[in-house]
């Protein structure tokens, strides 16, 4: 532990709440031209102490990751423009510095992880060679001194055979590796304030758990302050000292932790926090922010949540509110935040439970020993060598009027479970009987009539409309393509299901890039539902929106199902997400399914192990829960579904694992009981483990 | 690796025979023959004469026997003899090969030198005076087609200015040197390079565009990195990958570019080579030009794919 002790010695940490060694003091900054600008960052101030952790916390163009570009020089000039403010590091602007001395402060003394590890690290260069090259930059040190340096950050940060992997390029690593490599990469020259850009957004809930774990360790290690931008106030619930939440450019209320999450004074930070699903609570019905994300073309002369704000009054539409102190440490913007209603979730109590819908005991689709297989080939006959177990031996039922969830980390096969049922992937064996028929590898006309009983919502949808055809067309596409109805009665269906979704019909004539990404998912419902279907896949259907706009789409999803009589397949990994809106759940686990069961019985008392560890990474929206705790931590990732590991697939990252595991494939087990319903377990300890 | 370039190889045996069919059908089609081509250029001769000569080059048989005949020799490793002069096509190919293949390989270093550097310069001031200069020139490059490129530069620099050779690879009566010969080439291989030197530049321009975008240049800059560095080891070299693509496929329209070229520069390579077998019917010479290129054009094709897997380590062949 050497490498530990000459990192740590490199710096002493002067105890939270001196002299700041970050100070913002009001930062604005506008893209584009004069006249027509877009307002990213408005008159937004804020201190960092040393050694101390700040969350910035904000939904896409809220400001927050411009804020920390800006003071790092990342942001072009053109289009970008600092209109006003001073950041001082130490004392010293960095806004008015030229960029040749800034260059050795950044990387040196402010240093920063990104989002996807995958697209941030450059593909063609070693990651050796781009470890190092911050260490000889910065401190003049030769290949082999930056190379010594370099591995015992390496070593720091979990990756294990340094010597050989520093040869080795990104696309080599799993994601998770590649967060902690980018996070070596920052820290190389030990740097006093960490700037983290979302660095857990793209990664797998187990795998945020462990980033999240090890910065905030190396953070006491090497005593750094760290600036956490986030969309997820739970995630950094956990873990930070003090949280900034940003909307359309301004701060609106800064607070120590505890005190924004138990005394929360902006009725964004409230709309927020009732935005989010508890994993704990009774099933309440979501409380979305209503309306759509903010227009920042508009000069911030005004409160730019007055649109959304139950509480908004004339003064908040003419006067832009200043930040007030509203407690020791605690600021907020808000004209009203006397009168308003600080406790979330209060009103999510009052507009009351979910109603339940008793699901049929009549299985609607019944998928039996599914198998997704892809060839890999090689050589010179492209002979077949191997096969991606992307699928391996999945059963379940979907009963009429239920939901039922899969969920798993990025790579268990969830998707193309999906999408097997669907018809998308052709399946490598098994049986899929929806209404009594099995069409596994069915094909043309077949295929077609079945689709007009089930479709899919894509996860994605910037990319799953097409960019070239106006939204009555892609909704109008399928009843075309079934040929349903007549031109003019399709025409009036489209209007029908504009209005189902909560889209104004004036909507049918545009294109997608002209609707914001909540109303582009609604289109993608919308086409969904055309053709009357029984059945429908939901493949993360809220996983790329913001989290105000989240909420919207799950109460619309949940309420289509109980005005239609839909069934759901909704494959996710937000699982509080999944708790929320489904009956049942199937956990999968590199091509499996290891545990399936109600809701109440899977969340409420998880069997399997991996269950346990999905559910305990889970960020849970209150600094109290316990944060980095109560979290079961599994170590590495998920292995390679080419060569998926012999007996229980999960056993080598298992806490539980014994002898038999590593051989023996566990059978499917039920713990059901006549309350609890089927609650079938793949584990051989799962028995011991609930006693 | 290996097995995908045995792949290949393998799969380019089934082209390269499609190409020996429709090379020969061509050469079969054209209106006349060499007999005919001979004649109408020396004095008229009898039917018997035509006959005689028709039998001595196997033009008489049928034409599936004809094809067979010469793929049988090509099998052999033969490419058969011209029917104008009696030489052997191979011989023929081999002597003038080099020639071409110096006023290309010029050409097309020059091309890519030229075009990348001011493509990436161009790309690194975007919207200033610089780029948009070279943007122009660079339309101005991509609309003149080589052969008036080359007439240009003989009228301006050969008649007008009188300061490079027009026509040959050396002066004739003098001794040949390479410093002469160099002479005789700036004006053929500026000719076919402009063209291309344009589109490397629009090609490298739109790369490093993309490349400056990337998130890997952010982080570039992030660490502290010299603007030079971060331009020249993270961009350069992502950049470049696109254009190994570019680059080869440059190459099969070089020969084409060269044939005319040659011509007008009197550049005693193939091309002038294929120019006058095609005057002179002289269908062994043009289906052994045909065939020598494709396989070119092939091998060309599978040093493009090596050269990928080089820059780019995510690429891997198997």
């Amino acid at each position: 532990m050497t490498g530990l002790e000459t990192l740590a010695r490199g710096k002493v940490a002067p105890a939270p709440g001196q002299q700041p060694v970050l100070s913002i003091q009001g930062l604005s900054v506008e893209f584009g031209p004069r006249g027509n600008s877009v307002y990213a960052v408005n008159d937004v101030s804020f201190e960092l102490a040393e050694g101390e952790s700040l969350a910035i916390v904000g939904e896409s163009g809220s400001g927050k990751s411009v804020t920390v570009q800006t003071l790092m020089g990342l942001i072009r000039k053109p289009p970008g423009r600092v209109t006003a403010g001073r950041a001082l590091f130490r004392g010293r602007d960095l806004l008015a510095m030229p960029d040749s001395e800034l260059r050795r402060i950044r990387g040196r003394d402010i240093a920063m992880i990104f989002q996807d590890p995958m697209s941030s690290l450059n593909p063609v260069l070693t990651i050796g060679l781009q470890l190092t090259e911050a260490l000889r930059e910065h401190q003049g040190l030769n290949e082999a001194e930056a190379e010594r340096e370099a591995l015992d950050m390496l070593a720091l940060v979990g990756i294990a055979n340094a010597p050989q992997r520093m040869r080795a390029f990104p696309h080599q690593f799993s994601g998770g590796q590649l967060q902690r490599i980018g996070i070596a990469m920052a820290l190389v020259c030990k740097p006093s304030i960490l700037i983290a850009d979302e660095p857990t957004t793209a990664l797998d809930v187990t795998i945020q758990a462990q980033i999240v774990e090890l910065v905030v360790r190396l953070q006491k290690q090497l005593g750094m302050a760290i600036i956490w931008i986030s969309h997820d106030l739970s995630l950094v619930a956990g873990f930070v000292d003090r949280v900034a939440v940003m909307y359309a450019g301004s701060i609106v209320e800064s607070a120590p932790v505890d005190d924004l999450f138990s005394a929360t004074k902006h009725p964004y930070t409230i709309g927020l926090l009732n935005s989010i699903p508890s994993l704990t609570a009774a099933n309440t019905r979501l409380v979305p922010i209503k309306g759509a994300p903010p227009n920042v073309t508009l000069a911030p002369t005004f409160c730019a949540f007055a649109p959304r704000c139950d509480y908004a009054e004339a003064r908040c539409r003419e006067q832009k509110p200043p930040l007030e102190p509203v407690a020791a440490g605690h600021t907020t913007a808000c004209w009203r935040w006397r009168e308003v209603d600080h406790l979330p979730r209060s009103l999510a109590v009052a507009s009351g439970a979910k109603p339940a819908v008793a699901a049929a005991q009549e299985p609607l689709l019944t998928v039996t020993d599914l198998k997704v297989h892809f060839p890999i080939r090689r050589g010179v006959l492209r002979r077949q060598v191997g096969a991606v177990h992307a699928v391996d031996g999945v059963s379940f039922e979907v009963m009429r009027g239920e939901t039922l969830a899969l969920v798993g980390e990025s790579g268990c096969g969830k998707s193309t479970t999906g999408r097997a049922v669907l018809g998308l992937e052709r399946p490598s064996a098994g049986s899929i009987v929806f209404e009594g028929r099995d069409y596994a590898g069915a094909t043309g006309e077949e295929l077609k009539r079945r689709r007009r009983d089930m479709q899919m919502v894509f996860q994605n949808p910037f990319g799953s409309l097409n960019p070239r055809m106006t939204v009555g067309r892609i909704i109008g596409e399928g009843l075309r393509a079934q040929k349903i109805g007549t031109r003019a009665s399709r025409d009036v269906r489209v209007s029908e299901l504009l209005v189902l979704v909560g889209l104004r019909e004036a909507l049918r004539n545009r294109y997608p890039f002209e609707l914001s990404g909540g109303q582009r998912q609604r289109v993608g419902i919308a086409r969904a539902l055309a053709a009357n279907p029984k059945f429908i896949i939901a493949d993360e259907p809220i996983s790329a929106l913001d989290v105000s706009i989240q909420a919207q789409i799950v109460n619309l999803l949940d309420d289509l199902k109980t005005r239609l009589g839909l069934t759901y397949l909704f494959v996710g990994h937000d699982l509080s997400m999944v708790r929320y809106l489904s009956d049942r759940v199937a956990v999968m686990y590199l091509g499996r399914i290891v545990e399936i069961g109600t809701t109440p019985a899977v969340f409420g008392a998880p069997l399997h192990p991996y269950t346990r560890a999905l559910l305990s990474a889970i960020p849970m929206p209150d600094p109290k829960a316990g944060g980095t705790g109560r979290r079961i931590v599994l170590g590495g990732g998920v292995p390679d579904p080419s060569k998926p590991p012999p007996g229980c697939h999960f056993h080598p990252r298992c806490p539980l694992a014994t002898e038999i595991c590593t051989k023996v494939d566990p059978a499917r087990r039920d713990f059901g009981s006549a309350v609890t319903g089927q609650h079938l377990v793949a584990c051989h300890h799962a028995g011991e483990a609930a006693s | 690796m290996l097995s995908y370039l045995l792949r290949k190889l393998l799969l380019s045996i089934p082209v390269l025979f499609g190409v020996t069919v429709i090379v020969f059908a061509i050469a079969h089609a054209m209106p006349g023959d060499a007999v005919l081509a001979m004649i109408t250029a020396e004095a008229p001769s009898s039917e018997e004469l035509i006959a005689m000569r028709r039998g001595e080059l196997g033009l008489d048989q049928p034409v599936y026997v004809q094809y067979l005949n010469w793929i049988g020799q090509i099998l052999h490793g033969n490419l058969g003899r011209s029917f104008v002069n009696g030489r052997g096509v191979g011989d023929i190919i081999v002597e003038r090969l080099p020639i071409t293949l110096e006023l290309m390989g010029v050409a097309l270093l020059v091309a890519f030198v030229i075009g990348t550097t001011l493509g990436v310069l161009s790309a690194l001031r975007q919207y200033k005076l610089t780029d948009y200069s070279l943007t122009l020139a660079g339309f101005v490059g991509v609309s003149i087609p080589d052969f008036f490129m080359g007439l240009l530069l003989v009228y301006v620099f050969a008649l007008e200015l009188r300061w490079l050779p027009s026509s040959g690879i050396s002066t004739a009566g003098e001794n040949f040197s390479l410093l002469d010969n160099l002479r005789h080439l700036i004006l053929p291989a500026a000719a076919l390079a402009l063209f291309r030197a344009a589109i490397f530049m629009r090609y490298a321009r739109a790369g490093m565009l993309e490349v400056l975008n990337q998130s890997y240049m952010r982080t570039a800059k992030a660490k502290g990195l010299k603007p030079r560095t971060i331009t020249l080891r993270h961009g350069l070299r992502n950049a470049l990958i696109p254009l190994v693509t570019v680059f080869g496929l440059a190459l099969p329209t070089l020969f084409g570019g060269s044939v005319v070229i040659e011509t007008i520069f009197q550049w005693p390579g193939i091309g002038l080579m294929f120019i006058d077998s095609v005057v002179n019917r002289d269908s062994p010479v043009i289906m052994g030009y045909v065939l020598i290129t494709a396989i070119i054009v092939m091998l060309a094709n599978l040093a493009t794919d090596i050269v990928y897997s080089v820059l780019d380590p995510r690429v891997s062949y198997d």
